[in-house]
């Protein structure tokens, strides 16, 4: 999916140059829509073949939760990626952040909701933190991403590791726990409004708005897309870059504090290969891993096709080992489905 | 006799512009034969269809008098062509043998043969005597000695049409005696050489037929004892300079910028100048004369060494573009689309991409201030769009030149310092940007143009500074400069 900026279309009418404005957005609804169509597909697929069990509405909202972890973390992994770079280190930086806010639950002496309240502070701040590191490592001392992010995603690990002596923090406040298993309204309305999905959608939807409103939204997609036109245009490359690393680790740090509240413990080995899930669903989604396109509906897209995926063959009783195969293969048919069309437009 | 080589009626057409419009060209072997033109002339097009870089729209291509079809530079390789472009395709962690044989290691069995390729090398190299170690790394040698591996690298390939494509421009003096040694020695045993360059001295002294293409057109092609340097400038320029630079009433205000003995290391040295509102500086000189260097230096985008700027008579420290921008300084890069936009976003972010500042509320884009901005730059320029939403990559090369203006304008720059504004632009678009440069100092901005095309200096500049080495070497007036001044102080 090109990065949908449809924010200048309104301007069709009051400027003169603008009298043929259609033309270039003119795409046939499958090269616009492509990879929302091939969600839709799977969908339709796994409906068949489950006998509509698939489409059951809560069985819909058990997809959202499902993917909702995922979803955060592919947030901030889509600012980095249209910065043109990678964070491999959000797996790690979940897990970190799960740990530590964990730790501080266990802060004995004040009153449980302040507790809660400092231990989510210190989690994102740490996850900041972690993302402020990459962002150093990469403007001042010109490590490549890649190296860097890896770099921070051994260290992180090991810091979870060492924060619980290896060993599970248990015993959370229930209130805590609340964040990623509860439910809005639960008593009137039923299992309707997981609040993990709600807090994603909050996220995605504050994401979107810094994407397409803001400056430094504008400045990503600039930087991204030509760093050299960007730093001439007078364009403060190292705080852009700065920001997306921070605000990729801060998104890691709400996914790993959502996961350690699910799993009502802090699990240092909690966080493996998310990075990777978060990276194909940002390129599903149609971000480009070479930079200056990408959107945030895409990469909720992109991160509902994996949900899918996994949630569809376990209804249909595909073996898990199989599961995987398929998911590596649609993954790459997906992506490859959308370079062709990138290519012919 | 049949040529060696015979191009016949070659088009190539862009998006926007007609690069070639039927051009001819033709070689002999143990010839050399010079093509020459001032940039934008299509010299550069030309060699790229020889070698099979781009496609011809129209036109043939005979070989020994046999129709060939070059697509690829593989199949231009197989014809026995070799391009030796400006950027070399060298490899420059692997040896100067590695690099002469890439892709056609001798081997035995699966395994490299290391003798051979290091004997077949030393053999190039000693055909062409130069002294060069097959070991040594290309990274570690000298751009004189990488191309000399160029050149064995065609010769490996056994190409008996060379093409050198401004093979000059970054040799000293000794070096470059060094590369006619080295052109007489392929001509002695048959090669036929093309050889592109913008000096004339060079083609006087080598070259055995000179043919001038203009605007994409082939004006004449003269044989050594027909052409003289007067008469081969007569034909590279060819129309009256009065037609093609819109006169404008000159008044230039009072003192914009001043630049004092601004210096960096090996690059520029000692520099001082100033600008008055409302003036055109023209500074020209040689590729590599530090002419780029220096606009890149005062738009703070290369760090200096020493020296200080100063806007209307107030000391400004500009160690970024940030800094520079703030201060009323623009910059329109030569290379537009590596550097100068940003190709995959629209128009409209382009033109407002360094004045975002203005059109914001707390961060958040005013789209409709934004938009108005776009629209009036879009219009008082006629950018030609499909609309503010198209993607600056698709426009031509002309339209994305006045993209590149647009968002200085945009950004209400004082000081527009303009690198090859017309590079690359065809010739009715560059008359746009000539009057809209004449505008803009009307208007009292002070502008600094560097260009390599003389005419377009000659016709537009109130004073021209002429660069060679890092340094200001000649200053001239409107009334004293001529073409031959200005290449008599640039050459040597």
């Amino acid at each position: 999916m090109k990065p949908q900026r449809s924010k200048h279309t309104f301007l069709d009418r009051n400027s003169k140059p603008m009298r043929n404005a259609g033309e270039k957005r003119r795409r046939n609804p499958l090269s616009k829509y492509g990879i929302g169509i091939i969600l839709i597909v799977i969908c339709g697929i796994f409906t068949l073949w489950t006998k509509g069990l698939f489409l059951q509405p809560l069985n819909i909202v058990n997809v959202l939760r499902q993917i909702s972890i995922n979803a955060i973390l592919a947030t901030g992994m889509t600012f980095v990626i249209i910065s043109a770079g990678i964070d491999l280190s959000v797996g790690s930086v979940a897990a970190l952040a799960g740990v530590f806010t964990a730790h501080l639950l266990h802060l004995s002496g004040l009153p449980v909701v302040a507790v809660i309240g400092i231990a989510l502070t210190g989690g994102m701040l740490l996850g900041a933190l972690c993302g402020a590191v990459n962002g150093f490592t990469i403007t001042r001392f010109n490590v490549p991403p890649f190296i860097s992010t890896l770099a921070l995603m051994t260290a992180a690990s090991g810091m979870a590791f060492i924060i619980c002596g290896g060993r599970p923090v248990w015993n959370l406040p229930a209130e805590f726990n609340v964040l990623g298993r509860g439910y809005v309204l639960e008593g009137l309305l039923g299992p309707w409004l997981p609040i993990p999905v709600l807090i994603m959608l909050a996220i995605m939807a504050g994401a979107h708005v810094i994407l397409t409103r803001t400056t430094v939204g504008r400045y990503i997609y600039a930087v991204g897309g030509n760093e050299e036109a960007a730093r001439l245009s007078g364009i403060n490359v190292a705080f852009i870059k700065m920001f997306v690393y921070a605000f990729s680790g801060i998104t890691a740090a709400c996914g790993g504090i959502l996961l350690a509240s699910r799993l009502a413990s802090g699990q240092p080995n909690a966080g493996v290969s998310y990075e990777l899930y978060a990276i194909a669903a940002t390129v599903v989604g149609g971000t480009s891993l070479s930079g200056g396109e990408g959107s945030i509906p895409g990469t909720l897209i992109g991160a509902l096709i994996i949900g899918v995926l996994s949630n569809g063959m376990n209804l249909a009783g595909v073996e898990s080992y199989l599961q995987k195969v398929i998911l590596g293969v649609i993954l790459l048919g997906a992506v490859m489905l959308d370079q062709a069309r990138k290519k012919s437009t | 006799m049949s040529c060696l080589l015979e191009m016949r009626g070659i088009v190539k057409e862009y998006p926007g512009v007609r690069a070639l419009k039927g051009v001819d060209f033709d070689l002999n072997p143990a010839e050399v034969h010079a093509i020459a033109g001032e940039n934008g002339a299509g010299k550069s097009t030309l060699i790229k269809i020889l070698g099979g870089a781009c496609r011809r729209n129209a036109g043939s291509i005979r070989i020994d008098g046999v129709e060939v079809d070059i697509d690829t530079p593989r199949s231009a390789e197989k014809c026995g062509i070799s391009i030796i472009y400006q950027e070399f395709n060298l490899i420059r962690s692997l040896s100067v043998a590695e690099n002469i044989f890439l892709g056609r290691e001798p081997r035995r069995g699966v395994f490299l043969d290391k003798k051979k390729l290091n004997e077949e090398a030393r053999a190039i190299l000693d055909r062409l005597q130069v002294p060069l170690d097959i070991e040594e790394r290309i990274g570690t040698l000298s751009v004189a000695q990488q191309q000399m591996v160029e050149i064995a690298h065609a010769i490996s390939i056994n190409a008996r049409i060379m093409v050198m494509d401004e093979p000059s421009a970054t040799l000293t003096g000794h070096e470059l005696e060094n590369l006619f040694h080295l052109i007489a020695l392929l001509k002695a045993q048959g090669t036929g050489i093309v050889y592109i360059s913008h000096r004339l001295e060079e083609i006087i002294r080598i070259a055995d037929r000179v043919t001038v293409l203009r605007d994409g057109a082939h004006i004449i092609t003269r044989t050594r004892n027909e052409y003289n340097r007067e008469l081969l400038i007569k034909d590279m320029v060819g129309r009256e300079l009065k037609d093609e630079f819109p006169s404008r009433t000159r008044v230039t205000g009072t003192e914009l910028l001043r630049v004092d003995n601004l210096s960096r290391r090996g690059v520029l040295e000692a520099i001082s100048f100033s600008l008055n509102y409302g003036e055109i500086l023209g500074i020209t000189g040689l590729v590599g004369s530090g002419r780029t260097e220096l606009l890149r230096a005062i738009f703070g985008a290369d760090r200096i060494d020493r020296g200080t700027v100063m806007i209307e008579g107030k000391t400004v420290r500009i160690r970024s573009p940030r800094n520079a921008i703030r201060n009323g300084i623009a910059l329109a890069v030569e290379d537009r689309k590596l550097q100068g936009l940003v190709l995959g976003m629209s128009v409209s972010d382009n033109i407002t991409l360094a004045s975002l500042n203005a059109v914001n509320r707390f961060g958040f884009i005013d789209k409709k201030k934004a938009c108005a901005a776009a629209a009036l730059q879009i219009e008082r320029l006629r950018i030609k769009t499909t609309g503010m939403l198209q993607r600056v990559g698709s426009l031509s090369g002309g339209n994305q030149q006045k993209v590149v203006l647009a968002k200085w304008l945009s950004a209400r720059s004082k000081i527009l310092l303009l690198d090859e504004p017309t590079r690359g632009i065809d010739v009715g678009a560059k008359q746009e940007i000539y009057l809209l440069i004449n505008t803009l100092a009307a208007e009292g901005m002070g502008i600094i143009m560097v260009s390599s095309e003389l005419p377009e200096v000659l016709g537009m500049s109130d004073r021209i500074f002429v660069m060679r080495g890092g340094a200001l070497r000649a200053q001239f007036t409107r009334g004293e400069a001529t073409q031959e001044k200005i290449m008599e102080c640039a050459a040597n």
